[in-house]
């Protein structure tokens, strides 16, 4: 294990686990100072090309615990170790540079720029943060070729279907070839079938390129997908 | 910054609104800033265009050209300093004009000066009855070689020639010799008349390098302290109404670009809460916040240029529509620009106004609340 700022980037150290949380706790103070623990000494390890379904009711912290392995959240106590990094102390301004490098999200209500064409919309992740230009333009070519995007590239998000916009997330998680994809509920707002079609397609872009992802849900049903299921109750998680 | 140019470009509909409530208000920027160019150009014309760098006043004349009195004996004093390399007399009449094909009770105002020395635009001094004329004149309808008549004695005037920029204030210039418009004084104000030998003021040129300002003091001493002497930029701010004119419109510009950062403030204040989502969704993915607040500024700074460049169109071609000396809208290059500096400072002085919503982004808000 290995812990560096994230920007001097070294090439990834896909061998070691996607994510190594130990002990993780985060604490809440609310607005007249009490303190509401959302997460309690959460341990979890996910293998370099593991899918892992983070199952539990509303308000059950899987929330927390995505957003602190996203680097979103600092942790207020434990180890959170992603591809290699060890992020628990970073400031926020490396935690935003470990954001736009290692790791990859797709939001529950997908949240593509609406203004912006599909492919556009993969580039933002290069806009965000050193931008390699030319190179960012052919992964977005070729990433959009792989999901089967290449004649949607220069649609916006409004003229595609909800299954196409799906797949741009996906897309733009990937574009910065990261350790981990964290998928926040990503069939909530879909059908059974078109549901199942997107875990489908999760399943198979994950394997293909050998990236852990984490999918947050509270919908056994797509847990199938996934090569383990973690539950988690009241900030507790339970193998 | 290219997000924020793209959404300008593809959602200009979001824009309008406040891209035409600038576009009002930088023209009325731009409107009010000629208005006061061409009101301060059409009441100093006649001063800056002399050629010379200092005006000699009576001292008990408060810089008044009507006031003041400068007699022989001073004039011997003046003109025997060394430091001195010319003198010429001047002489003021503000009159009404009656111009030949209008209504003989739509007079023109003029300001008649009698001098030695001539200004820059008038190529030489005429003989008696002629003057040469500022084109405001023409305007009212004055002809070269036409005879006007000028105040209540309608003392007989042949134009000779027109030049620009030789008003005051607000009074079309008319330049002749000091013999004319002595004639003409006494004729139409016998009670302000004055002897042969005596002017109102002095226009004076001091020897190449010396200390203006020394020369003005030392003028002043060596006539016993009965003349005033000024420069001529402060000989034109004592013009009456002329530093009263920039005062009161610098204030009414002030508020106007008080109420242009107020405009820019809340429409883009707005816009970011209306944007807190995709920028929660763009701190997520590794956006900072100065990248955020960057793009709010670029747009803030293209819809005002895009206002100001509108305005100063409109300004341009209300301009050549509105007839010569009907306004004195003085519309320059110098003022639009300083309007859109203006403007665009003020646009960024707004956005500093969303710069806190922008710091409290919290990406954690684009994953859902913390559960």
């Amino acid at each position: 294990m290995t812990s560096h700022n994230p920007e001097s980037r070294p090439a990834a150290p896909h061998i070691a686990p996607a994510l190594q949380l130990t002990e993780v706790r985060k604490v809440y103070t609310m607005g007249d100072g009490s303190e509401v623990t959302a997460l309690h000494n959460a341990s979890l390890t996910v293998g370099a090309d593991e899918i892992v379904a983070l199952v539990g009711p509303s308000g059950s912290g899987k929330t927390t615990l995505c957003s602190i392995a996203g680097g979103i959240l600092s942790a207020s106590g434990g180890q959170v170790v992603v591809g290699g990094d060890d992020i628990t102390s970073y400031s926020e301004r490396q935690l935003t540079r470990f954001r736009q490098q290692r790791v990859g999200f797709v939001f529950q209500s997908v949240n593509l720029v609406p203004f912006l064409t599909a492919r556009e919309n993969l580039l933002v992740v290069d806009e965000m943060g050193r931008r390699t230009g030319a190179a960012a333009r052919q992964r977005a070519d070729q990433l959009l070729l792989e999901l089967g995007l290449a004649d949607r590239a220069k649609n916006l998000p409004g003229q595609l279907s909800g299954g196409q916009r799906q797949r741009v997330a996906i897309g733009r998680a990937l574009m910065n070839e990261p350790a981990l994809v964290l998928f926040d509920e990503p069939t909530s707002a879909l059908d059974t079938q078109l549901g199942e079609q997107v875990m489908e397609l999760i399943r198979t872009e994950m394997k293909s390129r050998g990236t852990a992802a984490i999918v947050v849900t509270h919908d056994e049903r797509i847990t199938s997908f996934c090569d383990r299921s973690v539950h988690i109750t009241d900030g507790v998680l339970e193998a | 910054m290219r997000l924020a140019l793209r959404e300008l470009r593809r959602r200009p509909g979001r824009f309008v609104t406040a891209t035409v409530i600038l576009t009002l208000i930088a023209m009325l920027l731009m409107f009010l800033g000629s208005l006061l160019d061409g009101l301060i150009s059409s009441s100093t014309g006649a001063l800056r265009s002399q050629q010379g760098d200092l005006i000699v006043y009576s001292s008990t004349s408060q810089s008044s050209f009507a006031r003041s009195r400068i007699e022989p004996d001073q004039r011997a004093l003046i003109t025997a300093l060394p430091e001195v390399q010319e003198v010429g007399g001047i002489g003021l009449a503000q009159l009404g004009a009656r111009i030949p094909g209008n209504d003989p009770r739509d007079l023109a105002g003029v300001a008649l000066f009698g001098v030695e020395l001539p200004p820059r635009q008038v190529p030489q001094l005429p003989g008696p009855g002629e003057a040469y004329a500022d084109r405001l004149l023409q305007a009212a309808g004055a002809e070269i070689g036409m005879e006007i008549l000028l105040g209540p004695a309608r003392s007989p005037i042949t134009i000779l020639g027109f030049v620009d920029d030789t008003n005051f204030s607000g009074q079309a210039g008319l330049w002749t010799t000091l013999e004319t418009w002595r004639e003409v004084l006494s004729a139409n104000r016998p009670d302000a008349q004055v002897a042969n030998d005596v002017v109102q003021a002095l226009l004076l040129r001091g020897e190449p390098g010396t200390d203006l300002t020394q020369l003005a003091i030392a003028l002043d001493l060596s006539t016993g302290g009965t003349t005033r002497t000024l420069t001529i930029p402060e000989a034109i701010n004592a013009i009456p109404g002329v530093t009263e004119q920039q005062a009161t419109f610098t204030q009414i510009i002030g508020v106007t670009v008080v109420i242009a950062v107020v405009v820019i403030a809340l429409f883009f204040a707005l816009l970011t809460v209306e944007r807190t989502s995709l920028y929660g969704v763009l701190a997520a993915l590794g956006a900072r916040a100065r990248t955020l607040f960057a793009g709010v500024i670029i747009q803030a700074v293209v819809v005002t240029t895009i206002a100001c460049l509108i305005s100063a169109i409109l300004l341009l071609i209300a301009d050549l529509a509105i007839p010569p000396g009907s306004i004195p809208l003085e519309v320059t290059a110098s003022r639009l620009i300083l309007s859109t500096i203006l403007l665009l400072i003020a646009a960024i002085a707004g956005c500093a106004f969303s710069l806190r919503r922008i710091l409290r982004i919290d990406p954690a808000s684009a994953i859902g609340s913390a559960s």
